[in-house]
C-alpha cells in the first residue's frame, strides 16, 4: 500500500513536468489555433541542449536552464516566421501540415548528426527519504521548478501590459487589433513562449530519464493528452492535467509493464477526447 | 461511367503497368513498379480522406501495417490460403476502422489530427506488446507457402499482378467515390462542414463510412507487401516514415484530383530510388521529404495538378 501511494507521489512530480509541457501546447493554440506539432522537436531539442551543455562545458545540469529558456525563445520566433505566419487565417489542416514538416526536418537532421543512441544525464542531487521510501532529489526540484515557471507565466500573462495583450488576441484578434495591439508581434512571440516551454520541459525530462533523439514522439503524446484533460487553450488546466496524468502514471506503474502505459494514454485520450471536447478541468472556453 | 474518357485513361495506366515488366522479363523494372503501385494505392486512399472531406489522417499507415499483420498471422498461425487471407485482412481491418472511426470521427479537424498520430502510437505500442504477433521481434514466414503458387519466383510475379490490380481498384474506388452521391456529401464537408449537416449530410456516419472504406485496399496492400518480404516487424510495419510519404505525395500532386496523385506517387518513387542510392542524400530522406512538403504547403498549395489547371483550364474537364 505504502509502495503504491510513494508511486503516486513520484508520478505527481513528474506530472508538473508534463503539465510545463502542455503549457506550450496549449498556449500557441490558445492563442492562434494552431497545434504546433514540431513540439515534440522541441522537447528533444531542450534534452540535447542540456546534454551538450553539461557535457561539453561542464556546465551543472539547472545552470543549463537560462540559455535553454532563451535558446527555445528565439527558435520558437524563427518557427513562427517560416511555417506559421502565412498560415494563420488558412484552413487548421494547412498549419497542421506545415509545422509537421518542419518536425520532419528536424527529426531527420538529428538522427542523421546523433543517431538514435541513447543519451544519460548524470545529475546527482540528494534524494528526500521517508521511511523505506526515497524519492530522487531530481523529481523534487524537478517539479519545483515547472511549477516556478508555470507561476511565472501565470503572473506574465495576468499581471503584465505584453501578457494581457496575448490574452487580448487569444480572445478576439480583429478587437485586439483595433485597440491598437501589435497581433503579429504577439502571435510571434507567444510561439516564442510556447516553444520556450517545450524545451525547458524537455530538459527537465532529461534530467529524470534517458533519452534518445526519437524520444519526442511519445512526450508530444503525452503533451496532447495532459492538453485535452486540461481543455485546449488553458495554461493552468495544462499543469492540472499534467499532474492528473502523472497521477495516473503512477498509479498503474507497479501494476502494468511500462511499456503499455502509451496504450492506456492513447485510450484515455480518445475517451476525454470524445466524452468532454472542451477538457475536464476546464471551466469556460478560451479560460486564457 | 464508361462513356467518361478518364475511366479509360485508368483503365490505359492499368495496362501499361500489367504489361511493361512482362515484356522483356524485366525484373528490375516490376520491382520499381510495384512500389509506385503501392504508393499510388496508400496515396489515392489517403486522398479521399485528405482531397475530399479535408481530414488529415497522420496514421494512415496503420491500415497497411495492421492489413499485413493480418495476414501474415494468418498464414503462418492457421495456414489460411494467401487469397483468402489477403481478403480477411482487407474485411478485418475495415470492420475495426469503421468502429473506430465512429468514435473518433465525432472529433472535428485538429482534434481528429491528434487522434490519429496517437492512433499510430498506440497501436504500436498495442503490437509490440502482443504475444501471438510475435511482440517486437514480428513474424517470420518459410518459403514453403508459395508452393502453391508454384515456386517463389512465380509467387512474385503474382504478388505483382495483385499489385497492380488493388493499384487499378483504388484509382476506380476514387473516381466512382468522387462522382457519387457519398463524394458530393464528402466534397461539402470539406469545403464547410456545419452547413453540409445542416444541408442534410449524415456527416458522423460519412466520414465514418469513408475511414472504413479508405482502409479496406491498403490493408490488402500491405498484406500482399509482407507476404512478399516473408518477414513483419513493428516497426517496418508502422514506420513513420511511409505515413508521412504518403502525404507528401498527395499534397505534391494536389489534394482532391486523382490524376495528380497517381503522377505524384510515381515520381516520388523514382526521386526516393535516385535518392536511396545517392551517397549524401541517403540519410537525409525524411529531411528532404520534409523540406519538399513545406515548400508545397508555403507556395503551391493546390500542388501540380492545381498547376495544369491554371495554365491548362481544358483539362479540367477531362483529369479528375
Amino acid at each position: 500500500m505504502l509502495g503504491i501511494l510513494a508511486s503516486i507521489i513520484d508520478g505527481v512530480l513528474v506530472g508538473f513536468v508534463y503539465g510545463l509541457a502542455a503549457m506550450g501546447l496549449t498556449l500557441i493554440w490558445g492563442v492562434m489555433d494552431v497545434i504546433n506539432l514540431t513540439h515534440g522537436a522541441m522537447i528533444v531539442a531542450g534534452m540535447l541542449a542540456l546534454y551538450l551543455l553539461t557535457g561539453t562545458l561542464g556546465a551543472s545540469p539547472y545552470v543549463a536552464l537560462l540559455p535553454v529558456l532563451i535558446g527555445g525563445f528565439i527558435v520558437g520566433i524563427l518557427l513562427y516566421w517560416i511555417a506559421i505566419h502565412r498560415m494563420i487565417g488558412r484552413p487548421p489542416l494547412m498549419s497542421l501540415l506545415s509545422t509537421f514538416s518542419v518536425n520532419l526536418v528536424l527529426i531527420g537532421v538529428s538522427t542523421a548528426i546523433w543517431g538514435t543512441a541513447l543519451f544519460n544525464v548524470e545529475v546527482s542531487v540528494p534524494g528526500l527519504s521517508i521511511g523505506r521510501y526515497t524519492f530522487p532529489g531530481t523529481h523534487i526540484l524537478a517539479a519545483v521548478l515547472a511549477a516556478a515557471i508555470a507561476c511565472a507565466l501565470y503572473l506574465f500573462l495576468h499581471y503584465t501590459r505584453f501578457g494581457k495583450a496575448i490574452r487580448a488576441v487569444a480572445n478576439n484578434r480583429e478587437a485586439a487589433e483595433l485597440v491598437a495591439i501589435p497581433t503579429t508581434r504577439v502571435l510571434a512571440v507567444s510561439v516564442g513562449i510556447g516553444v520556450a516551454l517545450a524545451s525547458v520541459s524537455g530538459m527537465l525530462i532529461a534530467t529524470l530519464f534517458p533519452f534518445t533523439v526519437l524520444s519526442g514522439d511519445g512526450y508530444q503524446l503525452k503533451a496532447f493528452v495532459v492538453t485535452v484533460l486540461g481543455g485546449l487553450g488553458n495554461p493552468i488546466g495544462a499543469l492540472i492535467g499534467g499532474v492528473v496524468l502523472g497521477l495516473l502514471e503512477g498509479l498503474v506503474a507497479p501494476f502494468v509493464p511500462v511499456s503499455w502505459t502509451l496504450v492506456i494514454e492513447f485510450t484515455l485520450f480518445v475517451a476525454v477526447l470524445i466524452a468532454f471536447p472542451g477538457g475536464v478541468f476546464a471551466s469556460r472556453r478560451g479560460a486564457l | 461511367m464508361l462513356r467518361q474518357p478518364f475511366f479509360w485513361l485508368i483503365t490505359a495506366t492499368i495496362a501499361v503497368f500489367a504489361t511493361a515488366p512482362v515484356l522483356g522479363n524485366n525484373v528490375d523494372l516490376r520491382e520499381s513498379l510495384i512500389l509506385a503501385a503501392l504508393y499510388i494505392i496508400l496515396a489515392s486512399n489517403l486522398n479521399m480522406m485528405l482531397g475530399y472531406a479535408g481530414y488529415i489522417n497522420f496514421g494512415s499507415i496503420v491500415f497497411f501495417g495492421l492489413g499485413g499483420y493480418v495476414c501474415v498471422w494468418l498464414v503462418s498461425a492457421h495456414a489460411w490460403p494467401l487469397g483468402a487471407s489477403l481478403l480477411a485482412a482487407g474485411v478485418c481491418v475495415s470492420i475495426l476502422s469503421l468502429f473506430f472511426g465512429l468514435g473518433i470521427l465525432r472529433l472535428r479537424g485538429a482534434f481528429f489530427a491528434l487522434a490519429t498520430i496517437g492512433v499510430n502510437e498506440a497501436v504500436q505500442a498495442f503490437v509490440e506488446n502482443f504475444g501471438p504477433w510475435g511482440g517486437s521481434s514480428g513474424i517470420y514466414l518459410s518459403p514453403m507457402i508459395f508452393k502453391p503458387l508454384g515456386g517463389p519466383a512465380e509467387a512474385l510475379w503474382i504478388i505483382y499482378f495483385l499489385m497492380v490490380a488493388l493499384m487499378g481498384l483504388s484509382l476506380y474506388l476514387s473516381y466512382a467515390v468522387k462522382t457519387s452521391k457519398f463524394g458530393l456529401g464528402l466534397l461539402a464537408i470539406g469545403q464547410n462542414e456545419d452547413a453540409a449537416a445542416i444541408l442534410g449530410v449524415p456527416t458522423p456516419l460519412y466520414k465514418a463510412l469513408l475511414y472504413s472504406v479508405s482502409a479496406f485496399l491498403p490493408a490488402m496492400a500491405g498484406g500482399l507487401y509482407f507476404l512478399k518480404s516473408a518477414f513483419i516487424q513493428p516497426s517496418d510495419a508502422f514506420d513513420l516514415t511511409l505515413s508521412t510519404e504518403v502525404i507528401v505525395i498527395a499534397m505534391l500532386g494536389g489534394q482532391g484530383t486523382i490524376t495528380g496523385v497517381a503522377i505524384g506517387a510515381y515520381f516520388y518513387e523514382e526521386l526516393r530510388g535516385f535518392l536511396l542510392t545517392s551517397e549524401t542524400f541517403s540519410h537525409f530522406q525524411l529531411v528532404i521529404a520534409g523540406l519538399l512538403l513545406l515548400l508545397i504547403v508555403l507556395f503551391f498549395p493546390s500542388g501540380l495538378m492545381g498547376f495544369i489547371y491554371k495554365h491548362f483550364p481544358r483539362t479540367q474537364k477531362v483529369l479528375e
